[in-house]
């Protein structure tokens, strides 16, 4: 076929030159003799062309009569060696001819310059708790009795060029009165070939702090967001605009070194420069950049290991420096420590079974400024969660998860950002496809200050466009 | 502080590429390619194998480990055709290794090398989940094996003109091993062509194909869809018809589905795996087809 087309080429150029050699000669004065030759011999030309065509137009009608027939395809090996008894040789399918209906192969790579996908979740349940957002801190969490919209995600990304790749990450989501807000969530360039194993990302992240805090909540294993992370960086999680830079060891096992420098102001940074939420009874003041010591600094450093042919843990060391509004010259320094393991079998079938376990302590020392008739004081609080998940059969996926989080005590009484908090949340998700999830969870909260409580939750999550990789 | 700066510095260089690269690091997403590029390689190359030969290669994790073997490689040789779309990207996105980037001479896509069966002709999930650019397990094609063995030592020729030579006479040898057994295997299965079998998944379609038997049915009802009971329903009649002989699965599926369509219907489960264990090709496309024609011999 290909070769049709490129002799039918070659009769077409042949046909223009021929055109134009008669009118070029004839500027040039040749006598009438000569140019009869000329056009004698190109008329040659042009019939020995046509006769290659029809030959393998021939060629190529016998080939797509008898599909079976001998005659080996470009990429196909020659016929090997028969031995006498040899049962049909081992020939080429002859390519079928192209007709406009036929699929255009692609063979690799992808379709377009940009890759889109739309993640959509929503959630439904009952709590005994009438004003759900006292228990869920969290903005993508369930917000009220019957339905909610947590996330709805539009993600873009690809290649800029040889330099760069880029991601975007758009999320739409109904407040607790329907009402619809956007969060340019992520939006950020990446270095895809610096030297000495260095990489660089700039714009808006979501900050490398531990597991989850990376993580958009459709990759989450349970409905809603740990406590502690409510706690620790507010309902948003710690995201800001800033630039991270990031190391690969040359150990021979992997460890990363990375370093992150963003804003530390908004309620994307709620315990640092947040001028947007009262914290622990202080009225919070405006406090400007004076110097790159009033930005945010989190470094983090992560290793991993296999522990065998089926077991991997990775382990992580996360910080998170900066100032806080609760005076001119108050610090808030969070830390952290995550762990995760992983047993999926040598055998494992659509990635099942597996069992993995993932625990994440934060612990925060917040420089409290004497304000509303409250002393200056540390205030430190922490906590952990520790999740276990058994996908104990094709598609199905039965989790388990403890939230525990407290605090010192404070000259700020009954502040429920501070005090005693213990979850506990089983839940239970069956994955149609990997484009699809259905989740159904149970709460129970006991809080120092809000009481008992059970809440039960169903998560619905579909997936269009490209399947985003999963990342370990 | 200073000793850990000078630490970090000297690491810093260390993980420079270059150095006392003596041999070529190649990596290969699937066993099967791995095989195929250790044998192609010879004692030039160090070849290593991302998935485990006898797990499903549409869902394999990611682990970090491998992001250190892939910054580390001269070569990475990708079945391509979107098998290793769930798991290569955010490896190759962690691993900041120019010379296995896309369009690199050190990324070798097997698949480019091959003709791809079922490129679907439109894009639509309700069908399953389709592979978009063609059925990419073409490799139980022993003919697909050699194209692919040759392009992978153009490839490493690519990469490490210095030993072109070998690779290229390593390559030729292969072929010319596979060349003699060929019409072995056509023998072997000159009395089951024609016959009907059955898959679980779409994993044995290039296999069929060369030595021409005819695949009507998967127990999936669509790719990457469990077994249904209606689909189940549908199938088992639809087999009795066919006088199908062999359900076709891979070592990972379970065994229930099989072993319920094989009492319904008298096929024989046929366990073929999919991936070669060890370094030898052909002595596992050599494997596969002696346990076919087993199945499928004149009772």
């Amino acid at each position: 076929m290909e070769r049709v087309g490129i002799s039918r080429l070659q009769a077409m150029a042949a046909a223009m030159v021929m055109a134009a050699a008669p009118s070029l000669s004839r500027a040039q004065g040749a006598p009438v003799e000569q140019l009869r030759k000329e056009l004698e011999s190109m008329r040659k030309q042009l019939q020995q062309m046509q006769k290659k065509l029809d030959d393998q137009d021939a060629v190529i009608r016998k080939l797509s009569k008898e599909p079976t027939a001998p005659p080996a395809a470009v990429a196909e090996p020659a016929t090997p060696p028969a031995t006498p008894p040899a049962p049909p040789p081992v020939v080429a399918t002859a390519r079928e001819p192209w007709s406009p209906a036929a699929p255009i192969r692609i063979l690799s790579g992808s379709r377009g310059y940009l890759n889109l996908s739309f993640d959509g979740l929503a959630d439904a349940g009952w709590s005994t708790n009438p004003d759900v957002t006292a228990l869920q801190r969290g903005d993508h969490d369930p917000l009220q009795r019957g339905f909610t919209i947590p996330n709805a995600e539009i993600v873009l990304n690809g290649a800029v060029d040889p330099y760069f790749t880029g991601v975007a990450n758009v999320v739409f989501k109904l407040d607790e009165d329907n009402e619809t807000s956007v969060e340019l969530e992520e939006m950020y360039l990446q270095t895809s070939s610096l030297p000495w194993n260095l990489q660089v990302k700039g714009g808006q992240y979501l900050t490398e702090f531990g597991r989850i805090n990376q993580q958009h909540p459709h990759a989450w294993d349970f409905v809603d967001q740990p406590l502690i992370i409510g706690r620790m960086f507010g309902p948003e999680g710690l995201r800001n605009p800033g630039a991270r830079l990031s190391w690969l060891l040359p150990l021979p096992f992997y460890s990363e070194l990375l370093g992150s420098v963003q804003n530390s102001n908004g309620g994307t940074a709620f315990p640092f420069r947040n001028a947007e939420d009262e914290l622990f009874g202080r009225t919070p003041i405006d406090r400007n950049v004076r110097g790159p010591g009033d930005l945010l600094y989190a470094p983090r450093w992560v290793s991993s290991f296999d522990l065998s042919d089926s077991q991997t843990v990775v382990a992580g060391l996360s910080g998170a420096f900066a100032p806080n509004a609760s005076g001119r010259s108050n610090y808030t320094q969070v830390y952290g420590g995550d762990v995760y393991w992983k047993w999926k079998p040598s055998w494992q079938s659509g990635g099942f079974p597996f069992v993995s376990f993932q625990t994440e302590a934060l612990g925060r020392r917040y420089e409290a400024g004497a304000s509303n008739g409250l002393p200056a004081e540390a205030l430190y609080d922490w906590g952990l969660y520790s999740q276990a998940l058994y996908g104990f059969t094709q598609r199905w996926v039965a989790g388990l998860r403890a939230d525990w989080v407290s605090g010192d005590a404070g000259a700020f009484k009954d502040d429920e950002n501070r005090a005693d908090r213990f979850r506990t949340s089983p839940n239970l998700t069956f994955y149609p496809t990997e484009f699809s999830k259905l989740r159904l969870q149970y709460n129970y909260d006991h809080g120092q200050l809000l009481g008992d409580d059970s809440s039960v939750w169903v998560q619905v999550e579909f997936l269009l466009g490209e399947h985003a990789a999963h990342k370990f | 502080m200073r000793t850990l700066l000078t630490m970090t510095l000297l690491l810093a260089l260390a993980s420079q590429p270059g150095g006392a690269a003596d041999h070529l690091k190649v990596v290969a997403t699937t066993a099967d390619l791995g095989a195929i590029a250790a044998t192609v390689g010879g004692d030039d190359a160090e070849v290593t194998s991302v998935a485990r030969p006898t797990e499903d290669p549409h869902f394999v994790d990611a682990k970090p480990s491998f992001i250190r073997l892939l910054n580390q490689a001269d070569v990475l040789i990708e079945g391509g055709a979107a098998l290793e779309a769930g798991w290569l990207p955010p490896l190759l996105d962690s691993a900041r290794n120019p010379r296995i980037a896309v369009g690199a001479p050190g990324r070798i896509v097997a698949s480019e090398a091959v003709d791809l069966k079922d490129v679907p002709s439109r894009l639509d999930r309700s069908l399953g989940d389709v592979h978009p650019y063609g059925n990419p397990h073409y490799l139980l094609d022993p003919v697909n094996g050699r194209l692919v063995a040759g392009a992978i030592a153009r490839g490493l020729c690519a990469v490490d003109g210095a030993h072109c030579d070998t690779y290229t006479a390593n390559a030729a040898r292969f072929t010319a091993a596979l060349d003699a057994k060929l019409p072995e295997w056509q023998q072997a299965l000159a009395a089951a062509r024609g016959q009907k079998i059955v898959s679980y998944h779409k994993n044995f379609d290039y296999l069929a194909e060369r030595f021409g038997l005819e695949v009507v049915g998967n127990l999936e009802p669509k790719p990457g869809i469990p077994p249904s009971p209606t689909h189940l329903a549908e199938l088992v009649p639809r087999m009795q018809t066919a006088k199908v002989r062999a359900i076709l699965i891979e070592p990972y599926r379970e065994r229930q589905t099989p072993d319920f369509v094989a009492t319904k219907t008298g096929a024989q489960i046929v366990v073929l795996p999919i991936m070669p264990e060890g370094r030898d090709y052909i002595a596992f496309i050599d494997q596969d087809v002696r346990a076919l024609a087993k199945a499928l011999a004149p009772s």
